[in-house]
């Protein structure tokens, strides 16, 4: 049988409350981060309907917006805003860049809608490239820090499209490249009319 | 058929699994030997009933049933019989099926035990196990289901379900996708087993002791009915760590073992506190103490044990090893949840009465070793821990995801495993109980000398780096003491009994199988840690692209590139492979073949490195197929990892240093009883 | 006739040559800064798409590109602060293999030294206590340098300043989780 040392036995005494409360505080902090992880994971793209944090884009070099080299999203209340993601590294993105810029083009003149370029992880020479052989005009710039494309999707990929309305609220989101000129201007036009 | 009869018996076992606890509790409650009986039979029965729905399973991946959603994402026409096997493992809802039926078994092993002397714990025993093990199976019952086989619904898309959703009709594909070519590799195999192996024989130790707790047990007849389920646990998730490291090394191309990724430090820290665990018992069985830390350390490893797994799975934690997301998550969550709190509650609620035997006379003695040995591995668990979770902290309270990575943790565990390499060698050399810093002191002296000759050699020979320098001088160290442990307990044993020298070396260790078969982990461990100092502090590499002829040096070889081949092997890889020689002062020491293999089915690449390996170190020559390779000119990548193969030596000796400590021996344990 | 023969080949005779030998005539274009440079700083950073990669092994399209450009940079004469900078800026802190002090990061740096340090201190009160409770009842016991085995029948009573010592001890313990 198991012998028992003889040696000093501590007298009974629970955990301390101090302890305890600590000790709770520690796990439940655990639990509460994991499930905020595990919520955050669930919902990494902004959802339709909710105002869209505002943002500035710098824009690369030989764009410009009203004289500025820099968009901020606060400033473009009253228009409808389209922001696209592209990389020059990606195919889609390639196949639906005319049909954008095409869509941007007839759009242009009434001065209703904006379209916004965001060049996601990509390096500059190969984005000067992209812009110049698809004759971007609209405003372009590069998501520094990755800032800009965390605010709409934490697990970005390209092409990814946002449309906002006149107020901030995003209205739609398109996953991947679009099919066609008129499938982009079947979201813009009744936005701005105002539908 | 199968598929409804394979989650049939997925259903009933998980059914069975609940009986068992209720029974159990109910047992316990009412003191009912027929209702305790009841749940052990119930849970008995559940291992033939996982075992064939496992091989239902098995059977379909084999036959090719690429009906099943499974099977056409795990297999394909092109691979062999052998790992399509293993391809049971492959994905995430097979590798649940994997985990319950370890599970099962090691629970239904520890239920054919003679249960006489604890039937009081046995109850509790059987619940926590069967808890564990209905959660798994819940996994694979609601999300996870193996079983489920392709349909294409009236909108025209495909679904895996269980049963038909309204309108489908069943699919059958041709081929199936076939498994990550990552993963066609003999350590495939082996890896995932052995990890969950270790995984799930922690589980038997923290059932013993929640039912410790339960039942108000304060003595330790819990951690010596589980001794040897702690040694046992403890090596497999070595092995497992291992391959895990061999596996890396072969074929993710970048000649590393270990890149501190999520993942993988979620395995490390079940095995952290396993081994802290494994130390500090042996205080508790010799001198009574700690009896409160030993428990909080077992339930810490389940609780590891769960979250590491949890965190492969959840799509919380990026990681390259992560499997895709799925919804397993909360339920992961609300698991951890209950299991996290009730063994916490159980444990203060107990507190009082694991009385706390106060007989710390020395901090020199092997009791005060024993806790800095504790100390230490929790410094580095916490180190593990927090640099895991603070992405996940960083990218929720600042939006901003951030990378911890291997400079991190080496700079903070480097000085702490090497603290624990000196106390491996000084530890054997305490006495239980007292002890001062003379007597400590007169044992040091006899293995410290070598070891600084060994310093004062290495420098000699040219060597500069100071994280080399101590950790060879540590390594010697360690070697020297065990070296000495050996033959002074063999000489003494020699003149007492007149043995002659060998027998009674034999004699020695087979009396004292445990104490000395930690010797020789402990030896096996500063082996590996040869290999790690050299891969480490010494490795180069080098990049260059080559036209044919031309030649590529390092760290004092050359090597030629002679020619490129490409060719269709016959599993349906596209091979692209490279000739090069090596020499060594102008000496041919022989050809290297670095490939890489383009599988059609998956549309994946996979670079396999020409390797050639000696004592002193690796030539990992990696032909660089993303860059551009022509027939004339290809990139090449070249690493020198010097002294790496000790590694590999090194975890070969520990499993040999396992059987040794845990070989029973039946006489001792009568002994005992 | 055979003349205008030999006078072609002879002409020829060095496209031919680099047709049928080109192993000898061509040699790879080492690209300037080297392989080697470039690494040196590429397997500093990490991929800012792919999960937990290495820039320099990493094989996407993207890393190449990345990569080409570290190249240009370290061309162009830039520090390797300044291209991790360049990295940092463009692609946020997630490239490098570290967090940098910034923000709420020196957290990750602090807190598991500090932690250990508390436990180290923990373990040390603990020592003490345990030293005073072994000592206390053995006074006038003989401290010699001797080892010896702790006497297996020592009985000790439990004071009350046992016991207020020992209290101290299991909150210590606790405060150790």
């Amino acid at each position: 049988m198991l012998q028992e040392p003889d040696n000093a036995l501590a007298p009974k005494r629970g955990v301390p409350i101090w302890a305890q409360i600590l000790v709770w505080i520690g796990l439940l902090g655990l639990l509460g981060l994991l499930a905020a992880g595990l919520l955050n994971a669930k919902n990494p793209i902004l959802a339709v309907g909710s105002p869209v944090p505002d943002f500035t884009l710098t824009l690369f070099s030989g764009y410009e917006y009203n004289g500025a080299p820099e968009v901020k999203l606060s400033d473009l209340s009253g228009k409808v805003v389209v922001i696209n993601f592209w990389a020059s590294w990606c195919q889609p993105c390639a196949s639906e860049a005319p049909d954008v810029e095409a869509a941007w083009r007839s759009i242009e003149g009434t001065d209703q809608a904006i379209f916004l370029g965001v060049d996601y992880v990509d390096t500059e020479p190969e984005a000067r490239e992209y812009m110049t052989n698809f004759n971007l005009s609209y405003p372009n710039g590069p998501d520094m820090g990755g800032r800009n494309s965390q605010n709409f999707n934490r697990n970005m990929g390209v092409p990814e499209t946002y449309i906002i309305d006149q107020n901030g609220i995003l209205r739609f989101i398109q996953i991947g490249p679009f099919q066609s000129v008129a499938k982009i201007l079947a979201i813009i036009d009744p936005l701005v009319a105002g539908r | 058929m199968l598929a409804q009869f394979g989650i049939g018996m997925f259903l009933l076992t998980f059914l069975l699994a609940l009986f068992s606890v209720g029974a159990a509790v109910a047992g316990y409650f009412s003191k009912s030997d027929r209702w305790v009986e009841a749940a052990r039979r119930s849970m008995l029965l559940i291992f033939p009933l996982i075992t064939v729905a496992a091989l239902t399973l098995i059977y379909l991946l084999v036959t090719g049933h690429y009906e099943i959603e499974y099977v056409y994402s795990v297999t394909s026409n092109d691979m062999p019989f052998y790992l399509k096997v293993t391809a049971l493992w492959g994905g995430q809802a097979g590798s649940l099926v994997l985990w319950s039926w370890l599970m099962s078994a090691f629970a239904s092993a520890v239920t054919l035990r003679k249960w006489e002397r604890d039937r009081e714990l046995l109850p509790w025993v059987i619940v926590v196990t069967s808890v564990t093990l209905a959660f798994f199976l819940s996994l694979t019952i609601l999300y996870e289901n193996p079983f489920a086989r392709w349909w294409q619904t009236t909108a025209g898309d495909f679904v895996p379900r269980m049963f038909a959703p309204a309108g489908a009709v069943a699919i059958t594909p041709m081929d199936g996708q076939g498994l990550n070519p990552l993963l066609r590799h003999p350590g495939m195999i082996v890896h995932p087993p052995m990890l969950y192996l270790g995984f799930v024989a922690f589980v038997i130790p923290y059932a013993f002791a929640i039912a410790a707790l339960v039942t108000g047990h304060s003595d330790d007849r819990w951690i010596r009915l589980t001794r040897r389920w702690t040694l046992v646990a403890w090596v497999f998730l070595s092995i497992g760590l291992v391959l895990g490291m061999r596996w890396a090394y072969d074929v993710l191309g970048w000649g590393g073992y270990w890149a501190w990724d999520p993942v993988e430090t979620a395995s490390l820290m079940p095995w952290l506190t396993g081994t802290a665990f494994l130390h500090s018992v042996m205080i508790q069985e010799k001198r009574g103490m700690f009896k409160q830390w030993n428990m909080l350390l077992i339930i810490l490893t389940y609780a590891l044990v769960i979250f590491g797994t949890f965190l492969t799975r959840s799509g919380v934690f990026s990681s390259v090893h992560a499997f895709s997301q799925s919804a397993i998550g909360p339920m992961f969550f609300a698991f951890i949840g209950i299991t996290f709190v009730t063994s916490l509650a159980l444990l203060i609620y107990r507190w009082k009465d694991l009385r706390a035997e106060v007989e710390m006379r020395s901090l020199f003695s092997r009791e005060a070793f024993f806790l800095l040995n504790n100390l230490l591995f929790m410094g580095v668990l916490i180190v593990c821990f927090w640099g895991v979770i603070f992405p996940l902290i960083s990218e929720l309270v600042t939006g901003q995801k951030v990378t911890v990575g291997p400079p991190f943790y080496q700079r903070a565990n480097g000085p702490l495993f090497g603290a624990l390499m000196a106390i491996m060698g000084i530890a054997p050399l305490t006495a239980w109980g007292r002890s001062t810093a003379g007597t400590l002191g007169r044992m040091l002296w006899k293995p410290a000398i070598p070891s600084l000759l060994t310093t004062v050699i290495l420098l000699f020979l040219g060597m500069r780096n100071w994280i080399a320098l101590i950790g060879f001088t540590l390594v010697a160290f360690v070697i020297f003491v065990t070296i000495y442990e050996f033959w002074s307990g063999g000489r003494s044993r020699e003149k007492k009994v007149k043995e002659n020298f060998l027998v009674a070396l034999w004699q020695l260790v087979g009396r004292n199988r445990r104490r000395y078969g930690g010797y020789l982990i402990h030896l096996s461990m500063v082996v590996m840690a040869i290999g790690i100092l050299g891969i480490e502090v010494y490795r180069t590499t080098t990049q260059k692209t080559l036209a044919v002829g031309e030649d590529i040096q390092i760290a004092g070889y050359t090597l030629r590139y002679n020619s490129l081949a490409q060719f269709p092997s016959t599993d349906g890889r596209f091979v692209t492979r490279a000739n090069m020689s090596v020499f060594r002062d102008g000496k041919l020491l022989g050809n290297l073949y670095p490939r890489y293999d383009y599988y059609p089915t998956s549309g994946q690449m996979m670079t396999v490195a020409g390797v050639r390996s000696t004592l002193a170190d690796d030539l990992y020559v990696v032909l660089v197929n993303w860059e551009n390779v022509s027939l004339i000119q290809a990139p090449f990548k070249v690493y020198h990892n010097p002294l790496i193969n000790w590694l590999w030596i090194g975890s070969l000796m520990f499993i040999f240093g396992f059987l040794v400590a845990a070989w029973p021996d039946r006489e001792k344990e009568k002994r005992e009883e | 006739m055979k003349t205008k023969i030999i006078v072609l080949l002879i002409c020829y005779f060095p496209l031919i040559m680099a047709v049928f030998i080109p192993a000898v005539a061509v040699s790879a274009q080492q690209p300037t800064p080297s392989d080697d440079e470039m690494n040196a700083i590429a397997r500093q950073l990490y991929c800012p798409v792919c999960e937990n990669t290495p820039l320099d092994v990493c094989p996407t399209t993207a890393c190449h590109q990345w990569r080409e450009l570290i190249r240009q940079m370290l061309a162009e004469g830039k520090s390797e602060a300044e291209i991790k900078q360049y990295f940092v800026d463009y692609y946020g802190a997630r490239v490098l293999s570290e967090p940098p002090i910034t923000g709420i990061n020196w957290l990750v740096y602090i807190v598991p030294p500090v932690t250990f340090l508390a436990g180290v201190y923990l373990l040390f009160r603990a020592f003490q206590i345990w030293k005073r409770m072994a000592k206390e009842p053995e006074m006038g016991v003989d401290k010699s340098d001797s080892p010896r085995k702790v006497p297996e029948s020592s009985k000790r009573s439990g004071s009350a300043e046992d016991g207020k010592y020992v209290v101290r001890l299991e909150e210590e313990l606790k405060k150790r989780k």
